[in-house]
């Protein structure tokens, strides 16, 4: 089995700068600031794609689907990690910078060109470009004058004019009409069998089933699962359904006036921050196993006695993994008088298993909320554990586990040694 | 650049070629005689300069007595800073232009600034053949001296690509870059001896003039066309050191930044 694509601890970051200026500010100061949040729209994905193979990724909207296609074609650089692919790349996508205002033939050398065509292959494909989109004489019109679904028979004759090694459909093929999809479907059928790689991503579970040997699951932008493209998506499916009984279960919270989020308590001193910090800085992913501090600040608004600060980690079923306070934890109850801030700041290894989960914060008095609750928030914020350094394991905990392990020709040759 | 970079754009000369006769095609979209508006806009500039100039003011040239001289000397300035500014400000918006392209296809990035060149170079011998036509047919053909003007060009459209593709790939971060540098190249227009004469300017002024790179090789080229005079090569190191570091440092930024480039169209 000969890969066509590997993907190695693959994510992107994108950052987010409130302003402009503050862009400027990072710069100028060479990186000691950071004015920036970073999102991780991917983390941690690990994949390979043998050669011939075909691959669905499936997701929700927002899983990193199109993000991963993307770093697959080369369009953006990847944060972290690596992908390595051999042979040509054809990204089949909605447009491929069509002008509105050439003809279709003239966009159809120039979206050649782009794929790295010469104009007289161009020329010489065209007569098949031309009967495979079957646009007739609308090909010397203006592509402004074109509907959505002939733009994509173009888009996809051209893209497909000469069979690449791997092949990117991002969703696309929903726009054309029934005959057409079947027509393309067919193509990629031909181009799977003489040996092209596919990647598909698609809401259309028959589809998926009848171009695909193999799904991975996107979720958050981590890799979920992957497995049989059955498999998968009967699992995406069962997720969908919770997901829609879960927004179901909000909505009657919701009407029932107690809101998506939690928050009570007498406010005596209430939570003004909390941050999630890692190695570098603000975080909202972490690796198994890597520290996590949590922070929490805020101050009192009436002088109070015995406060103590707490915090639970909940997955997303809303489990409860793991908690403490600093009560427990040995550090004395704090008095704070009225207008005084306090700050608390958790270290701990996030050793449990890869997932999304969220955070509680509770400000109490003495050992259990019971005493008296000042200011319990739940949901407060939420962070993603993904895969590390370590090896692949399973559940909710991560338990660094050794291993000896050999045949029985030891205990034989041992057995065999006291026989004499 | 590196030899890696050079096959890369070379294999890509096709998609250059393509999006320079795009650029232009757009230009004559929709219009009845497209092409021909190309070569009748800078026909009538260069009218305007040699006719209006010399036959309606009657503006001299100092020291020279071709009452044609003074239209040729603009010409010989404004041409080439018409396609020094196309460079730099159509640089600005070429990233943004060209955003959909560079979120959904792969290419070598150098494609781009290459075009823009391509573009350029185009947009500006169609003037400066109107423009040796011209001379041509009035007798003031300046000779085998014209062969000192491609590399005197050269410098010049190095220093405009790098400034432009520096100035370019910051504004995709920074708008506030583009509306710097429309500003800037105003005053850089006046500060250069294109419309007058450095002579009669100032001696203070005059001394401002020499710091500015653009003013020896305007120079050498308004010494070509009006006087049929070869450049005075020692004056043009300056500017080539500065179109040199220009070009460097362009494209030095825009590789640093090209991949946190695309993220932020």
């Amino acid at each position: 089995m000969s890969a066509a694509l590997r993907v190695e601890r693959l994510g992107k970051r994108y950052k987010h700068y409130a302003r402009a200026r503050h862009r400027l500010l990072e710069w100028l100061s060479a990186g000691r600031l950071v004015r920036h949040t970073a999102a991780w729209v991917l983390r941690g994905v690990s994949f390979e794609v043998a050669r011939g193979e075909g691959v669905a990724i499936v997701g929700a909207n927002g899983a990193g689907k199109s993000t991963l296609l993307h770093l697959i074609a080369g369009v953006t650089q990847p944060s972290e990690g690596r992908v390595e692919v051999a042979g040509r790349v054809a990204a089949l996508e909605l447009g491929l910078g069509f002008h509105p205002e050439f003809t279709g033939r003239q966009n159809a050398f120039a979206a050649g060109e782009l794929l790295g065509l010469r104009a007289a292959d161009v020329a010489r494909l065209l007569p098949e470009i031309e009967a495979f989109a079957e646009i007739g004489a609308a090909i010397d019109d203006p592509v402004r004058t074109y509907s959505s679904g002939m733009q994509v028979r173009l888009a996809f004759a051209v893209a497909t004019a000469v069979r690449p090694e791997i092949l990117i459909v991002d969703e696309v093929l929903a726009v054309g009409d029934a005959y057409f999809q079947a027509k393309c479907m067919a193509r990629i059928r031909r181009f799977r069998d003489e040996g092209t790689t596919l990647l598909f991503v698609s809401h259309d579970p028959t589809a998926v089933r009848r171009l695909c040997d193999r799904a991975l699951l996107l979720d958050r932008g981590l890799l979920v699962r992957q497995g049989p493209a059955g498999e998968v998506l009967d699992y995406y499916n069962a997720l969908i359904a919770r997901l829609t009984s879960d927004y179901e279960i909000r909505q009657g919270r919701e009407l029932a006036g107690e809101g998506g989020t939690t928050r009570s308590g007498s406010r005596d001193v209430q939570t003004a921050a909390v941050e999630l910090l890692g190695s570098e800085g603000p975080q909202r992913a972490f690796p198994v196993g890597a520290p996590l501090r949590i922070r929490v600040s805020g101050a009192a608004r009436r002088a109070v006695d015995a406060l103590t600060v707490g915090f639970a980690i909940r997955d997303r079923l809303g489990v409860e993994v793991y908690g403490v306070n600093t009560h427990h934890l040995g550090a004395p109850a704090l008095t704070l008088a009225a207008g005084e801030g306090f700050e608390a700041e958790f270290e701990l290894p996030l050793a449990i298993g890869v997932g999304s989960y969220s955070l509680t914060i509770a400000l109490h008095v003495g050992a259990t909320h019971v005493e008296g609750n000042y200011d319990w928030w739940d949901e407060v914020t939420t962070f993603q554990v993904v895969p590390g350094s370590e090896p692949y394991f399973v559940g909710a905990a991560y338990l660094p586990t050794s291993v000896r392990f050999n045949g029985a020709q030891g205990a034989a040759a041992q057995a065999a040694g006291g026989e004499p | 650049m590196t030899p890696g970079m050079l096959r890369a754009l070379w294999s890509y000369r096709g998609l250059v070629t393509g999006l320079v006769r795009r650029d232009l095609r757009v230009r004559s979209l929709r219009a009845a005689w497209g092409g021909a508006w190309l070569v009748i806009g800078p026909a009538i500039q260069i009218a305007i300069y040699t006719l209006v100039f010399s036959q309606v003011l009657v503006a001299k040239l100092p020291g020279v007595d071709d009452p044609l001289a003074y239209g040729f000397y603009l010409c010989a300035g404004i041409l080439p800073w018409a396609f020094f500014t196309e460079l730099v400000t159509r640089a600005q918006t070429l990233f943004l232009e060209y955003a959909p392209l560079l979120k959904a296809v792969r290419f070598p990035r150098s494609v781009l600034p290459a075009a823009l060149l391509g573009t350029g170079v185009v947009n500006f011998v169609i003037p400066v053949a109107i423009l040796l036509a011209v001379l041509l047919a009035t007798g003031r053909w300046p000779g085998t001296v014209l062969l000192a003007a491609p590399p005197v060009l050269a410098v010049w459209a190095a220093l405009a690509l790098g400034l432009g593709i520096l100035t370019g790939t910051l504004n995709v971060f920074f708008r506030d870059v583009g509306y710097a540098v429309g500003i800037a190249l105003q005053f850089w227009f006046w500060l250069t001896p294109i419309v007058y004469p450095a002579s009669i300017v100032p001696a203070p002024v005059r001394a401002a003039l020499a710091w500015n790179p653009l003013t020896p090789l305007v120079a050498a080229l308004q010494g070509i066309v009006v006087q049929g005079a070869w450049p005075a090569w020692e004056t043009l190191l300056a500017p080539a050191g500065v179109a040199l570091a220009a070009a460097l440092l362009g494209w030095g930024a825009f590789l640093a930044l090209s991949a946190d480039l695309v993220d932020e169209l």
